[in-house]
């Protein structure tokens, strides 16, 4: 097994530049999580001019939506969904300085394009690891959108959460050139 | 005759989608230990070996598998001789919202599909009933992710396009899916019918075994040979690049139309989840 960067959140901007897909980082700190309904609201807010609920400034969201905690845990089982669908919702929390991205699966090459534009990058976490994955966060708080359920937004503070970076910010995809690799047809 | 309560269907659902979301299938384990020896990429080797771990440590500490615990397909065959004292439907609902709302499994069911409100319960499953000779219920359930499902298809090919159009459909399918549907993955394929019909063969395909074989011959080399081009596509597990793109190919046909060749392609992610039981 490869080296594991273990990294502190937020990442300063060095750091995030120094990232290189196919990295693998175990980070410690402070994310956010959203997906598809969350985005949708941050983005509506953005556009009315109004202030984010959470400060994505040099920030990173984890795209998830996590299993309701059993007692005695901080959270449930909580891996990553599939990232291309927050694609259209992306570029305005990047000009909010949003800097780190957490999900699975491929996404546009328009998302690749702006994560070069405001320097920001696109991690994995391996999906349907779930179970693994919530023993790596060690407290999670409500912070709003509680109507909708496992969509709502939540901060997690994680210690030695893995993932894999897949899109950095110099424009390497992971996925293609894993591809390209062991493409036989 | 024979009468069955239907608040022993709503009981075994229960019981078996938590079992379901929980403990991932003996068969499904092995699959994925022979998939690490397969696997050449070596980060390829990594991710298989975390989503073994993961599928153990859920099973050990009681918790789901994955943070998507679906939604509820449900297969049902009733025999003819069998009386329910009550709604069918009604009991395999109760059980599911019993199984989400006192499991801790995800609730991912909106009540529409345009003004999306969750229904906080995980219903309504999606409910297949289909009768049957004799007095006994089949029952089986699939937690079903939302990731692989968006990933599946229905395509109307026309007779000429023959086998080596299905083929080329399958493989330009599961390319383009990539890490998406969390490979690797299962392709569960649905030949001939209508356009329902092959959806409907291609979800029934999942229900098989990983570790069947097809007992007609045609299928077989057919799910033999996809199996072997679709791991040379070279996604490997979660896409980034290896020679295990997919743990099984499953066919399932019906006769069709002389003007048709429905083909439709179900994925399924490899936390391969569902639990059946005979009453």
């Amino acid at each position: 097994m490869d080296e594991i960067k273990r990294l502190t959140l937020p990442l300063s901007q060095e750091v995030i530049d120094s990232l290189r897909a196919g990295d693998k980082v175990e980070l410690t700190g402070v994310i956010y999580t959203g997906r598809d309904a969350a985005h949708k609201r941050l983005v509506e807010l953005l556009k009315n001019n109004q202030p984010l609920p959470i400060d994505v400034n040099g920030g990173g969201i984890y795209y998830v939506g996590p299993t309701p905690a059993k007692p005695g845990r901080a959270i449930g089982s909580c891996g990553p969904t599939s990232s291309y669908r927050m694609d259209p919702f992306v570029e305005p929390l990047l000009k909010q300085g949003l800097k780190v991205m957490i999900g699975k699966g491929p996404r546009s090459k328009e998302l690749r394009e702006l994560l070069k534009q405001y320097h920001a990058v696109y991690l994995s976490a391996i999906g349907g690891a779930a179970a693994a994955i919530s023993e790596s966060v060690t407290k999670c708080d409500l912070i709003c959108y509680e109507d909708l359920g496992a969509e709502a937004i939540y901060r997690l503070e994680v210690k030695g959460f893995f993932g894999i970076v897949t899109y950095d910010t110099v424009g390497n995809d992971l996925f293609d050139e894993g591809i390209k690799k062991y493409k036989k047809i | 005759m024979r009468e069955i309560k239907v608040s022993l269907i709503e009981e075994k659902v229960e019981q078996m989608l938590l079992d379901a979301c929980e403990n991932i299938p003996e068969n499904v384990l092995c699959r994925l230990r022979r998939a690490k020896e397969e696997e050449e990429s070596s980060l390829g080797q990594e991710v298989i070996q975390r989503i073994i771990d993961n599928d153990l440590l859920a099973r050990e500490k009681h918790l789901p598998i994955c943070q998507d615990t679906g939604v509820v397909v449900c297969f049902v065959e009733v025999g003819y001789d069998v009386h329910f004292d009550g709604d069918l439907y009604e009991a395999i609902n109760r059980g599911v919202e019993k199984a989400y709302v006192g499991g801790y499994l995800r609730k991912s069911v909106v009540r529409h599909p345009l003004d999306r409100v969750n229904t906080k319960n995980n219903t309504p499953a999606i409910v297949h009933v289909k009768l049957v000779p004799g007095d006994k219920v089949k029952i089986e359930v699939a937690p079903k992710g939302g990731g692989s499902e968006n990933m599946s298809l229905v395509k109307m090919l026309i007779p000429a396009d023959g086998v080596e159009g299905v083929k080329k459909l399958v493989l330009d399918t599961v390319f383009n899916g990539g890490g998406k549907p969390c490979p690797p993955v299962i392709v569960g394929i649905g030949l001939g019918g209508n356009l329902e019909k092959s959806a409907l063969l291609a979800k029934e395909s999942l229900m098989r075994e990983i570790d069947d074989v097809n007992p007609d011959p045609i299928l077989a080399n057919l799910e033999k040979e996809l199996y072997e081009e679709i791991n040379k596509l070279g996604v490997g597990p979660m896409g980034f690049g290896g020679s295990v793109t997919c743990l099984a190919v499953k066919i399932n046909a019906y006769p069709c139309h002389i003007a048709s060749l429905p083909v439709a392609i179900n994925i399924q992610c490899h936390a391969a989840r569902h639990k059946s039981c005979i009453l």
